[in-house]
């Protein structure tokens, strides 16, 4: 069954500009995106800076105004006009950058308690019992109950920053790039328990990030987001096996490799599938300049290619 | 003039903690020859960055000393005004943060015209030109355009390719790359990688890039070296660092890393974190505490760079026994990590 359903989403922001500060333009961040995530998996969401990853988490979480589409969660319709369903309990956001997603002037145990608050009445005992229980979970010791986030290394408020997201118990998780700002020796760590997590909770996650490598680590499915459409979408082994857009094949070629020996392989590799690139990559979009629908290749792998069908 | 275009000796940088001063940089020597790209990895904290300052003498609280020599000329013992001559010129660095490495005030045309200027003698029509043209060359889409942007305006990847373009304005010979493309994707990375490549071919320049990111490495580096807690605990050819890792933490590094071998299962952690300056013991291995489970008696007292293989050097005798940590003890190592590192 799939949790999350989006179906043909568009975010578009206006432009205004000229005397009268009147809508000129749109900035077209999401332009007919369709994604399904099954329960209990994890979906990578990659593309370059620009591509609407970002915005995409944020319509899902109801942060961003929504121009058109529908975005369904557990079979409740979340766009639907003149209804707000609150799913915000259901639904919960890891943020980027853990230095600046936690108020400095807060203790930890009130970072975390914040959201059980809102939603449910306890009493203090209670509340304790809850956080520390949490605090144990993301594998961080009790005595961090009433400390402040700059007593933290990078790694640590972003187990912070997930035993918020993960206090009111939610279904599905928004992660939005959550390793990129940490280094390889931590980002292992926080890759490790976020999969401990997923696996535990059996958690729905949508994980949006720019590293190929990390997302073919974590998620199940990966889709490739480019200006607001997706270009690819299928299997993990799909993606990485079996690339067919160009655009795909280029963000793969890509990825630096720390085998040394195949360096020059690469770079070569990289040269070509570049040429490739910029030669034909218009070839691959329609005349205003947008990816092509999807088009399924195979039972799981879908790709935006010209003509056919 | 000699082979080596830059020549460090005995850098030791400290910073005044309550009083008293930690070396952040512990006698620290390496070179950089004409063409040839030196990287500098390690975790945050371990001094990578506060090498890249003191060699460009941007420190102004540190006790620095050591000696530094660029082309020949002693750069550790000279004053503000010659090494304005060389800063930006000759000497260029890539700041990390394109936040703060940019004037709020001026657009960004200017930031690279002001360098353009102090250090070159072209018109300012020429300048502007050329500053467009440089934009241009990092990768940036309507560079005419973003020239008469403010940075506010731009995404931060886009910035750090300003900072990339106020660096190589003036054709440095020495480019210092404190990691350049950490905030970039991997298409725009590519592509800086390729422009640093381009102006060593062009001027032979030398590059210490500085990354955390070892598939970087793997591709650009010449030789690597690797620091650990303010210390250079192995370096070596690129080519031998990645197929005959020595040093523990070498090798830990290495193996932490999502990998194709790895899907699936559980990525190796590093247990602990790097001591905090005052809170270091500076006899002993310092990468000791993180491997616990090795015997006392395999590290050394006061553990040297030794060349262990043709420019291969290791520190501290601990890296001949050492074996990555087993599997069971994983999530426990991972539980005192978090209460050790959290002093």
């Amino acid at each position: 069954m799939n949790l999350l359903e989006i179906k043909d989403l568009k975010v578009h922001f206006p432009i205004k500009g000229g005397f009268f500060n009147t809508v000129k333009d749109y900035v077209k961040a999401v332009d007919g995106l369709s994604i399904d995530i099954p329960q209990g998996t994890a979906y990578g969401l990659v593309g370059e800076s620009g591509s609407g990853k970002t915005t995409t988490g944020k319509a899902i979480m109801g942060l961003n105004h929504i121009t058109g589409g529908d975005i369904t969660y557990d079979s409740q319709l979340l766009t639907g006009k003149g209804k707000t369903i609150d799913v915000r309990e259901d639904i919960q956001m890891i943020f980027q950058d853990p230095y600046s997603s936690l108020n400095a002037r807060k203790r930890v145990f009130d970072i975390i308690a914040e959201p059980i608050r809102n939603y449910h009445k306890r009493t203090k005992k209670e509340l304790l019992d809850e956080v520390l229980g949490l605090l144990g979970r993301v594998g961080l010791p009790p005595g961090s109950l009433y400390k402040y986030p700059h007593e933290f290394s990078g790694g640590q408020r972003q187990r912070i920053g997930v035993a918020r997201a993960i206090a009111l118990n939610p279904k599905l998780i928004i992660a939005d790039e959550p390793v990129s700002a940490l280094d390889v020796s931590v980002q292992a760590q926080v890759l490790n328990f976020m999969q401990e997590i997923q696996q535990e909770m059996q958690l729905t996650m949508m994980f949006i990030a720019h590293d190929l490598g990390v997302v073919r680590h974590m998620c199940q499915y990966i889709g490739i987001m480019y200006q607001g459409r997706l270009v690819e979408e299928g299997t993990t082994e799909d993606i990485f096996r079996n690339p067919q857009h160009i655009y795909t094949k280029r963000l793969i070629a890509a990825i630096p490799d720390t085998d040394v020996d195949q360096v020059e392989r690469n770079l070569a590799l990289r040269n070509a599938i570049k040429a490739e690139y910029d030669e034909s990559f218009s070839d691959n979009l329609d005349e205003e300049g947008r990816a092509f629908p999807l088009q399924s290749i195979s039972e799981t792998h879908k790709v935006a290619l010209p003509g056919k069908g | 003039m000699s082979e080596k275009l830059l020549e460090v000796n005995s850098l030791t940088t400290s910073f005044k903690i309550k009083g008293e001063y930690f070396p952040a940089v512990d006698d620290v020597s390496f070179s950089i020859k004409p063409n040839e790209v030196l990287a500098l990895v390690g975790e945050s904290g371990s001094g990578k960055s506060a090498t890249a300052f003191s060699l460009m003498g941007l420190h102004t609280n540190a006790r620095i000393k050591g000696e530094v020599l660029f082309q020949d000329r002693k750069i550790s013992e000279m004053g503000a005004s010659r090494m304005n001559k060389i800063r930006g010129g000759d000497m260029a660095m890539i700041f990390q943060d394109p936040m703060t490495a940019l004037n709020p005030l001026m657009k960004v045309k200017l930031q690279i015209m002001e360098t353009l200027k102090i250090h070159g003698s072209r018109s300012k029509q020429e300048r502007q030109a050329y500053a467009i043209e440089l934009l241009d060359r990092v990768g940036i889409p309507r560079p005419d355009r973003v020239a008469e942007a403010f940075p506010h305006e731009l995404s931060g990847g886009m910035r750090q390719r300003v900072v990339i373009a106020v660096a190589i304005a003036n054709r440095p010979k020495l480019l210092i790359a404190d990691e350049p493309t950490t905030a970039l994707d991997v298409t725009i990375q590519a592509q800086i990688l390729d422009l640093i490549r381009e102006l060593q071919d062009d001027l032979g320049s030398g590059v210490l890039l500085i990354t955390h990111d070892l598939g970087v490495v793997a591709e650009m580096a010449d030789r690597v070296a690797v620091m650990y807690a303010g210390e250079i605990v192995e370096i070596a050819p690129a080519r031998e660092l990645f197929k005959n890792p020595q040093h523990p933490y070498t090798r830990s590094l290495l193996n932490s890393l999502p990998s194709e071998e790895m899907l699936g299962s559980r990525l190796h952690v590093i247990q602990g974190v790097v001591p905090a300056l005052n809170r270091m013991d500076r006899t002993g291995c310092r990468f000791a505490p993180r491997i616990p489970w090795m015997d006392a008696s395999a590290h050394e007292d006061n553990p040297q760079l030794r060349e262990i293989a043709d420019q291969h050097f290791v520190r501290c005798t601990c890296y001949k026994s050492f074996e990555l940590k087993p599997d069971e003890a994983d999530i426990e190592a991972e539980q005192m990590n978090v209460e050790g590192g959290n002093g």
